[in-house]
C-alpha cells in the first residue's frame, strides 16, 4: 500500500493528472499503442523490399499479396479469440487442409454442388472445434495438448479423406471464384464509399448516444480524424487495386469477416465475456459468465474459420493436396495477431490484428519471393520476425506487472 | 429473537474438501437492515461459507432458506437472481477491463438489435449508469474507461463494492473489505456500509479487524474451526469475549461439534 493510494479520491485523481503527460510514451512501449508500432514496421518491411526490387510495390504485387494473405487472416481471426481467451489452438493448419478436402472430395469426385460442399466444409470445422472445446473444457486437459493431438489427427483425417490418389484438382467456377473474382472498377467505388459511410456513420452514432446520455469526454476532433484516415486508407487501397484486376472478391470476404467477429468482440455480450475469461476466468465465473461455454463456442469458432480459410487456399490454389494446411500456415496464422499486437497471455488483443498480422508475414513473404531468396532464409526470417513479436509481447507484459498492471 | 424473520438462514451446513471439514453443521442468519459482522481465526470457514452462500460452493448437507423458504443455490446465478450480491477479498476484476466493463460484467446493458449475440452492448448507457452509481457511492475515478488493473487497491474495492450493488441486492456479503486500505478509504468503506444498512439491506461483513467490527456491526458471529463459536449482539458485548471464542477459549454458541469431539 503506497502513500499515494492512503490519499482521499480527490488528491488520487490529482496524482493520476501529473502522469498524463509521459502517459503516450509508457502507453508505446506497454504495448497499447502496438498497433502504431505494427504500422511503423510494415512501412518500414515495405520500404525495404521496394529499394530492393522496385515491383514490390506495383499494383500487381499488392494484388498480389491480398489474395495471399486472405486464407492466412481468415484462419487468423478464429486464433485471434483464441488468444483473448489464453489459449492456443494447433490444430487450425491441420482443420483448414481436411476441410479443403471435404469440400473437394464432395464436390468432385461425389459432384456435391458447390455450396452443398462448402457448408459441409464449414460444419466440419465447427463440429472438429466443438470437440476440441469439449475435451479441453470437461477434462481439464491444457489446450495446447488437445489441439496438438488434433493436428496429428486431422492431419491423417486429411490423408485418409485424400485416398490414393493424395490430390483433387478443383475445377468448380463456383468454388475457384471465391479467390479469382474481381470487382470492376465501378463495383470498386461502390464499396468504397458503403465502408467510409457505413464507418462515417457508427463512429457518428456512437458519439450521438454518448451526447445523449450526458457524457462528454470525447471531442469530436479525434473522431474526424479517425473517419478521415479510414477514408483514405480505403480510397487509396482501391485505386491501388483498381489501376489492377480490381477489388478480389477475397479480399472483400477477409474484410467482413474480420469487421463482422471485431463487432462481436468489441460491441457484443460474447465479445466481453471472450475478453473476461481470457482476464480473468474466475471473475468472470463469479460475474456468472459461462466460461465453458464461451471456451467451447470459441475453439469452434477457430475451427469454423480455419475451414473457412482452408476453402478459399484450396480455391486459390485449384487443388487440394496431402500438404493443404501444412505447418507453415498454422505458425504464420498464430505469429500474425502476435506480430500485430494481441497478446499470448489472453485478454488484450483485437480481431483486426489479424488483417495487420496477415498483411506483415504476407509482406514478408511476398518480398522474399520476388528477392528469389531460398526457402532456408525465408523460414530463418519469418521465425526471427515471430520471436521478436513474442519478446515484445512478453516485454510489455513485464512493464504492466511493474506498473501493477498485471 | 426479534420479530422479523430472518431474511437469510442457514441451517447446519457442512461442507468438506477432502479431509478438510471446513463448515460443521453451521447455522447462521441475517435480517434486513442489519449488518453481521463474521469473525474468525484464519481457516476458521468464514470464507467457505460466504462462498456456500455466494453459490461458488455447493453445500454437503444443511438448508440455506430465503425470506422463510427454502432455496438451493449451486450457481452464482442462484444467489444473484435470490438478491445476495458478493464482493469477494481478491475483488474478482478483471484487470484488462475498464470500470464500467467490470461494474457491468455478467449484467451488461444491451440495446436493440437483430437477435441474441449480434445485440449491441449500450456501452453509452452502462457509462452513465456506472457513473451515477460511483457519484452515489462518492467514488471518485479518474476515468470511467481506465483499465482496472491501473487503479490504486482503494480504488479497485470501490469500484468492486458499486459492482455488487449493481442489481439493487438485498443482502451483500463483503469478504475483509477494508483489508487493503488506508485509514480514509477504510473510513469510506464503513460509512458506506452504514448507507447499506439505512436502506434496508442485510450485509455480511467479514474482517479481520474487530476494532472496524464493532464499529459497524450489529451482530457479531463467531466460526471456529468450521463450527460456530459464538453469536453476540455487539451492544452487549467486549472484544475480550470475542476474541475469546475466536481463540477456543470461550463463547456462548452451540458446541455440539465440540462436545461429540470429547
Amino acid at each position: 500500500m503506497s502513500a499515494a493510494e492512503g490519499t482521499t479520491p480527490a488528491t488520487a485523481g490529482e496524482t493520476r493528472e501529473a502522469g498524463t503527460a509521459s502517459q503516450a510514451v509508457r502507453r508505446f512501449v506497454q504495448g497499447d499503442l502496438a498497433s502504431l508500432r505494427v504500422v511503423i514496421g510494415l512501412a518500414v518491411i515495405w520500404a525495404i523490399f521496394q529499394f530492393e526490387n522496385d515491383r514490390f510495390l506495383t499494383a500487381e504485387n499488392l494484388t498480389n499479396l491480398m489474395l495471399q494473405i486472405t486464407a492466412v487472416g481468415l484462419i487468423s481471426i478464429g486464433i485471434v479469440y483464441v488468444l483473448l481467451l489464453g489459449e492456443i489452438d494447433l490444430s487450425v493448419g491441420a482443420v483448414s487442409g481436411l476441410a479443403a478436402a471435404v469440400m473437394a472430395v464432395l464436390n468432385v469426385q461425389h459432384g456435391w454442388s458447390p455450396y452443398l460442399a462448402i457448408v459441409a466444409a464449414v460444419l466440419v470445422g465447427t463440429a472438429i472445434g466443438l470437440l476440441q472445446g469439449s475435451v479441453f473444457t470437461r477434462f481439464g486437459v491444457p489446450s495446447f495438448v488437445v489441439t496438438l493431438a488434433g493436428l496429428l489427427a486431422w492431419q491423417g483425417a486429411l490423408l485418409q479423406v485424400l485416398g490414393s490418389t493424395g490430390s483433387i484438382n478443383i475445377n468448380d467456377p463456383k468454388i475457384t471464384g471465391l479467390a479469382n473474382t474481381f470487382y470492376s472498377d465501378v463495383v470498386g467505388w461502390i464499396f468504397a464509399a458503403v465502408v467510409i459511410a457505413t464507418y462515417a456513420g457508427i463512429v457518428l452514432a456512437g458519439y450521438r448516444s454518448r451526447v445523449s446520455h450526458g457524457l462528454t469526454g470525447e471531442s469530436l476532433a479525434p473522431l474526424a480524424i479517425r473517419i478521415v484516415l479510414v477514408a483514405l486508407i480505403t480510397i487509396v487501397a482501391v485505386a491501388v487495386l483498381n489501376s489492377d484486376r480490381g477489388v478480389p472478391l477475397a479480399l472483400l470476404i477477409l474484410l467482413a469477416f474480420v469487421v463482422g467477429f471485431e463487432y462481436l468482440a468489441k460491441r457484443t455480450r460474447f465479445g466481453r465475456h471472450v475478453y473476461a475469461v481470457g482476464g480473468n476466468a474466475e471473475a468472470a465465473r463469479r460475474a456468472g459468465i459461462g466460461v465453458d461455454k464461451i471456451r467451447i463456442a470459441v475453439f469452434a469458432l477457430a475451427s469454423t474459420m480455419a475451414a473457412i480459410g482452408g476453402i478459399l487456399a484450396a480455391s486459390r490454389l485449384l487443388a487440394v493436396n496431402q500438404s493443404s494446411g501444412g505447418s507453415e500456415l498454422l505458425l504464420l496464422a498464430i505469429a500474425g495477431p502476435v506480430i500485430a499486437g494481441t497478446s499470448l497471455f489472453g485478454g488484450r488483443g483485437a480481431v483486426w490484428t489479424a488483417l495487420l498480422g496477415a498483411l506483415v508475414i504476407g509482406s514478408i513473404a511476398n518480398g522474399m519471393d520476388l528477392l528469389a531468396l531460398s526457402s532456408a532464409v525465408k523460414f530463418m526470417v519469418t521465425g526471427g520476425v515471430l520471436l521478436l513479436a513474442v519478446i515484445v509481447d512478453a516485454i510489455a507484459r513485464q512493464q504492466r506487472q511493474a506498473a501493477g498492471r498485471v | 429473537m426479534n420479530a422479523a424473520a430472518p431474511l437469510l438462514e442457514i441451517d447446519g451446513v457442512s461442507k468438506r474438501f477432502g479431509p478438510v471439514q471446513a463448515l460443521d453443521r453451521v447455522d447462521f442468519g441475517v435480517r434486513e437492515g442489519e449488518v453481521v459482522g463474521l469473525v474468525g481465526d484464519n481457516g476458521a470457514g468464514k470464507s467457505t461459507l460466504v462462498k456456500t452462500i455466494a453459490g461458488i460452493h455447493s453445500p454437503d448437507t444443511g438448508e440455506i432458506r430465503f425470506a422463510g423458504e427454502a432455496v438451493r443455490i449451486s450457481r452464482p446465478n442462484d444467489a444473484t437472481a435470490l438478491g445476495i450480491a458478493t464482493v469477494y477479498q481478491d475483488l474478482a476484476l478483471c484487470d484488462n477491463l475498464d470500470v464500467v466493463a467490470n461494474i457491468f460484467l455478467g449484467q451488461e446493458e444491451i440495446t436493440g438489435g437483430p437477435a441474441g449475440a449480434t445485440r449491441q452492448l449500450d456501452e453509452a448507457k452502462m457509462e452513465h449508469r456506472a457513473g451515477e452509481l460511483l457519484s452515489s457511492l462518492a467514488v471518485t475515478i479518474p476515468s470511467m474507461r481506465t483499465e482496472v488493473g491501473t487503479l490504486s487497491g482503494g480504488q479497485r474495492q470501490q469500484v468492486a463494492v458499486a459492482r455488487s450493488l449493481l442489481g439493487e441486492p438485498k443482502i451483500v456479503l463483503l469478504d475483509e473489505p477494508t483489508a487493503a486500505l488506508g485509514v480514509p478509504q477504510t473510513k469510506q468503506v464503513l460509512e458506506l456500509i452504514g448507507r447499506l444498512r439505512e436502506r434496508g439491506l442485510g450485509v455480511v461483513v467479514i474482517s479481520h479487524n474487530l476494532a472496524n467490527v464493532f464499529e459497524i456491526a450489529d451482530r457479531i458471529v463467531v466460526l471456529r474451526l468450521g463450527r460456530a463459536a459464538g453469536d453476540f449482539q455487539a451492544e452487549e458485548t467486549t472484544e475480550e469475549h470475542v476474541v475469546a471464542a475466536i481463540t477456543g477459549a470461550g463463547g456462548n454458541g452451540e458446541k455440539r461439534g465440540e462436545e461429540e469431539a470429547r
